[in-house]
């Protein structure tokens, strides 16, 4: 019912022609894919080398023009209004086993094969804290800046649902294991850039839900408990993003941010990344903000950036036609398919949880050698790396590619270390080593490139022992086979002909072959230099070092013709 | 897995013919005797331990464990149709053929157990895997457990053999055993009169002799106030001194699983058997278990002052209004009983004593609210299927549910609803650490306190029925214990009543962790007391 009643809800709207929407329904499909972000997506996406997620999101990368201009008229429909955007996201840890029992959790396994008594909630089964997710919850605490408690309890959130098999999740309420942090992040260029800081205003840990499975006829739904018990951190950022992008990037920088950490994968698409986004505007100037709309399902940043977007316009334009009134406090999901959120259920007042303190686990205390073990332990984290690469020299958009993914980063740094010239590392790996990885879908650590060997091939460039075509060359086959640079430069025969006395006997050998267009070359026509540059170096099997070759070429040129 | 009992040397001396039990006879008059004279008695006198007399037979080769068996599943069987104490009874082949083995183990010479060839009952809210187990609620009929609750799997470790499982108020809501979903057990000293509850199928069946002790649970008094009404000993131990893994959750901060059996002997045996930390329940506690049984002062070398230097604090609140004149009295009389025995007794008063009740009923029913919401038709139990999820969910607790589970559930969840949880919840937490202080202070001053474990022995069959606010105010004595998560022990220390008397049991209340002296003043107590065998005339029905 709460579906027929939203779509009625919505095409009301929709015949008011609001926004850059189109108003028939047949150019929905088409139309959508000029609605602005995917873009977004692929700048936050294609740079990551590794993960289904980028599979997905380059898909669908858009044309830049229809883009920004989309990006305009959704600026300038919000004209007068400003909007606010906050974000409860769950990340699930990639602990070995659940949260409160000794079940391992595989995303994919066959229904029901990783429980037992404890997520199952059969009667006398007690839950025992895995130590783990107190000491992931600790780091993404730290890694977020957060104040943390050292005296923090689990508390029973109570409600009725099939894939909550105790009738109530355990989860923190009024004392968060980390609370009061910010995240730093850098907007990609093509969104204008800069530098944003977001605050955190929570963190805490949970026990995951099971999954319904609903049959196709739509008569019976099946409960799948697997997922049950899995540890899931909440992060609730304070209201302080204004746009889908800040939204979609905030969300890119904790993934970034739990993926360097290592406490989880990240991956949207399975679930191990879920953002619940509250949207709300109001007119410039005011103080208090508008009604609040959650809107759900969006499994990528893309359609997290989409989602807030059509939200905040489908918003202010009730504002704008004087029905800011319906705005109305409920749960909207993102529909990929018609690019649109629709009503899920609306809230009748707030839902009475009743929380209470967990009768069943004792309070978390950590002491503060603990939380020093663990600050001391923790990686350098995304914001500190991109820091430390713009004071290397690079730009912010190698900058920002680098720092990305932390395979990539740790490769980078590793060729660096290495003694690779940071510049042209940043450009082979954000080049060549990139293309390879997107067109056979792998990551960097599947290469059997080594970061060492990348410094090798490099500075062989650099210091003229082969050319960078050669270069090239030889890439492919380190990343494919493996093996060194200079075992393969022997094998190929692919050192450089430096020597001068070698290439001028090429060059005049070449000259001598050639008396015709000598002749022609002598008469004026002087654009035959990269003729005779060609064969020779076409004589040389293309080793010749070409600067050498053109100063040789020349003075041979010209010495005989004066 | 707790050590092998030791002393064998006062055994031998009280090592007795095969019949457990003394012929038909109880003690309704009650007198006290001088320690010497109890001494020299006991030498004379049957064991006074069933446990130890049945190792005895077991090494001695004078009885095998299958006749043992045999005689309780006999008793059991003749007992049963009046008492009505067993939701379930274990396999008759199964039961003997683990007593077979027990006898193969003698014969071969092997080390037993602490509890070889003891016949158990077990509560029905604690799981077992190998019988049903309902919590006395329909919800659950038919339930079998995936695992053994852990005081379950001890017991096993420990020789143990289940006989059955036990009936109670549904889920250990209630003070009678009229609440089960099933049936109602009735008191073997007088069977028209409840058992007591929750518990009351484990009390009235060590009290009827069909086990030889059992396990109980204790959230507000469960265990102790049925011992009182039965005439046996019901121990409850500190919060966390026995895991909680297996029994299923009333209130959890508070559920105790506890013992009952038909001497202080016995029943810290089982206590010792079950006790310790486990690392499935993160509230049981890794305080060393010490060994209560050898700490237990033998009446051979009980000296005219056996209880010298140990100052007992008699609160004060437990002996006033509300409480029967008789009930007062033997309280009175085991005080003095105490301090014959060298005892310090004082009076004690706990200032917050009467806030415990209300408090008691806001946790123990907010707790609860929550503890069965996983009780939903789902995966397990009763379903009424529906069309509808909420009406699915509706109708199965519906259904499932007795009244005063439902009404319980009604209470807890309004206490813990947004805008009443700081005045009801919140209060009574801030009650509950009021309890915990003023014991702490009264334990400093004196090493037990004593008090009724109930507020009259026990009443008829239908009598507080339709008057819950009557019945929970008969859980007075016990529920500040439990606040207070402290260990207590229920002795019968005398009788009430003309012509058919009621045991009255004694509650004494420990330290933390102190369940060792509990059972030393006890013992002491017990084998002082002319009479201390309170065997229930109802044992003629089964042809004791």
């Amino acid at each position: 019912m709460a579906a027929v009643g939203a779509a009625v809800y919505f095409r009301g709207l929709r015949f008011k022609n609001f926004c850059f929407f189109p108003s028939s329904p047949h150019r929905w499909g088409s139309r959508s894919l000029l609605f602005r972000s995917g873009s977004n997506a692929a700048s936050l996406t294609s740079i990551s080398a590794s993960g289904a997620q980028s599979a997905q999101t380059q898909t669908r990368a858009p044309a830049e023009r229809p883009q920004t201009q989309t990006r305009k008229n959704a600026e300038e429909s919000s004209q007068g209004y400003e909007s606010v955007i906050g974000i409860e996201t769950h990340v699930q840890l990639s602990t070995v086993t659940k949260a409160f029992c000794a079940c391992e959790y595989s995303y994919g396994s066959p229904p029901n094969t990783t429980v037992c008594p404890v997520c199952m909630g059969l009667p006398g089964a007690l839950p025992v804290l895995n130590t783990k997710v107190v000491e992931f919850a600790v780091k993404l605490g730290l890694a977020l800046n957060c104040k943390l408690s050292l005296t923090s309890k689990f508390d029973r959130k109570q409600y009725f649902y099939p894939d909550l098999p105790k009738g109530y999740q355990i989860s923190q309420f009024d004392v968060p294991i980390a609370t009061r942090g910010f995240i730093d992040l850098d907007l990609p260029l093509e969104f204008g850039g800069g530098h944003r800081r977001f605050g955190i205003t929570r963190v805490h840990m949970e026990e995951d839900a099971g999954k319904l499975l609903h049959s196709e006829s739509g008569s019976y739904s099946q409960v799948d408990l697997n997922r049950a018990g899995v540890p899931l951190l909440e992060i609730v950022s304070e209201p302080d993003m204004r746009t889908g992008i800040e939204a979609a990037e905030y969300a890119a920088e904790l993934q970034r941010l739990v993926r360097y950490l290592g406490v989880s994968n990240g991956n949207m698409q399975e679930g191990s990344l879920r953002c619940d986004v509250n949207v709300s505007v109001r007119p410039i100037g005011q103080s208090e903000f508008g009604t609040k709309v959650e809107v759900k399902n969006m499994n990528s940043f893309s359609a997290m950036s989409r989602a807030i977007d059509f939200e905040i316009c489908r918003q202010v334009t009730l504002h704008k036609q004087g029905q800011g009134d319906q705005i109305v406090q409920e749960t909207r999901l993102w529909d990929d398919g018609s690019q649109r959120t629709v009503t899920m259920r609306k809230k009748e007042g707030l839902a009475d949880y009743r929380y209470f303190p967990e009768p069943d686990l004792p309070e978390v205390v950590l002491s503060s050698e603990y939380v020093e073990a663990i600050r001391a332990s923790l990686p350098e984290l995304p914001e500190a790396k991109r820091r430390r690469y713009e004071q290397m020299g690079l730009g912010m958009q190698d900058v920002l590619f680098l720092a990305n993914d932390v395979a990539v980063a740790h490769f980078f740094d590793s060729a660096v270390d290495s003694g690779a010239d940071v510049k042209m590392a940043a450009n082979w790996i954000m080049g060549d080593i990139a293309a390879f990885l997107k067109s056979e879908r792998l990551s960097i650590g599947e290469i059997k490139l080594t970061p060492r060997e990348l410094a090798e091939l490099i500075s062989s460039i650099k210091g003229g022992t082969i050319s960078g075509k050669m270069g090239k060359e030889i890439l492919v086959e380190l990343i494919t086979k493996g093996g060194t640079v200079k075992s393969l430069i022997t094998e190929k025969d692919l050192v450089q002909i430096v020597d001068p006395a070698a290439i001028e006997a090429l060059v005049e050998k070449v000259i001598a072959e050639n008396p015709k267009q000598l002749q022609q070359y002598r008469g004026g026509k002087t654009k035959l230099q990269g003729f005779f540059a060609g064969q020779v170096m076409k004589e040389s099997k293309g080793k010749a070092n070409p600067a050498l070759l053109n100063k040789i070429l020349l003075e041979k040129l010209n010495a005989e013709s004066s | 897995m707790p050590a092998a009992i030791q002393n064998p040397r006062v055994l031998l001396a009280q090592w007795r013919l095969p019949h457990p039990f003394p012929p038909l006879h109880y003690h309704r008059r009650l007198y006290f005797r001088s320690p010497t004279a109890a001494a020299a008695a006991a030498a004379n006198s049957f064991s006074h331990s069933e446990i130890l007399s049945i190792r005895e037979s077991l090494l001695s080769r004078s009885k095998k464990a299958v006749e043992i068996a045999s005689e309780y599943l006999e008793r059991l069987r003749l007992a049963e149709p009046t008492v009505r104490s067993f939701l379930h009874v274990a396999e008759t082949e199964e039961v003997l053929k683990q007593a077979e083995e027990v006898d193969r183990a003698v014969e071969r010479g092997e080390s037993l157990g602490p509890l070889a060839g003891v016949l158990v009952g077990v509560k029905d809210n604690i799981c077992t895997a190998d019988m049903p187990s309902t919590g006395g609620s329909r919800i659950l009929e038919g339930y079998r457990p995936a695992f053994d609750a852990t005081a379950v799997q001890r017991l096993r470790e420990s020789g143990a053999i289940l006989i059955g499982k036990t009936n109670l108020d549904e889920f250990g809501m209630g003070s009678t055993t009229e609440g089960s979903g099933f049936q109602v057990t009735a008191n073997p000293w007088d069977v028209s009169r409840v058992p007591g509850g929750s518990s009351g199928g484990s009390a009235a069946a060590v009290s009827a002799r069909q086990c030889v002790v059992s396990l109980g649970s204790d959230t507000g008094g469960s265990v102790r106030q049925p011992a009182s009404f039965c005439g046996v000993v019901g121990v409850k131990p500190t919060y966390g001194r026995v895991s909680r893994f297996g029994l299923m959750a009333y209130a959890s901060s508070l559920d105790a699983i506890g013992c009952f059996g038909s001497s202080v002997v016995d029943s810290a045996i089982i206590l010792n058997a079950i006790s310790g930390h486990d690392r499935l329940d993160a509230t049981s506690s890794k305080h060393d278990v010490p060994d209560y049984v050898t700490e237990l002062i033998s009446t051979d070398n009980m000296g005219s002052k056996p209880l010298k230097g140990t100052r007992v604090g008699v609160i004060r609140e437990t002996l006033g209004e509300g409480v029967e004149g008789e009930i007062i009295s033997s309280i009175q009389a085991a005080a003095s009983h105490l301090e014959e025995l060298g005892a310090v007794v004082s009076e004690a008063s706990l200032p917050s004593f009467s806030l415990g009740l209300p408090a008691y009923y806001i946790l123990a029913t907010s707790e609860s609210s929550s503890n069965l919401s996983r009780y939903d038709g789902i995966r397990y139990g009763k379903q009424v299927p529906e069309d509808e999820l909420a009406s699915l969910y509706g109708n199965s607790r519906a259904s499932g549910f007795g009244c005063e589970v439902k009404m319980r559930i009604l209470m807890g969840t309004y206490a813990l609803s947004a805008g009443y949880y700081d005045a009801y919840y919140k209060r009574a937490q801030q009650v509950r650490s009021l309890v915990q202080r003023s014991f702490k202070e009264a334990l400093d001053e004196n090493h037990i306190l004593i008090s009724p474990a109930a507020p009259s022995a026990a009443y008829m069959i239908g009598e507080k029925i339709n008057d819950p606010l009557a019945m929970y105010a008969g859980d007075i004595m016990t529920v500040n214990v439990n606040l207070a998560g402290l260990p207590a022990l229920v002795v019968p220390c005398g009788f009430v009543g003309g012509l058919s008397p009621l045991p009255v049991g004694l509650q004494m209340i420990g330290a933390a962790f102190d369940e060792g002296r509990l059972f030393r003043v006890g013992h002491v107590f017990e084998r002082t007391l002319k009479g201390h065998r309170f065997v229930p005339p109802t044992m003629a029905l089964s042809g004791c």
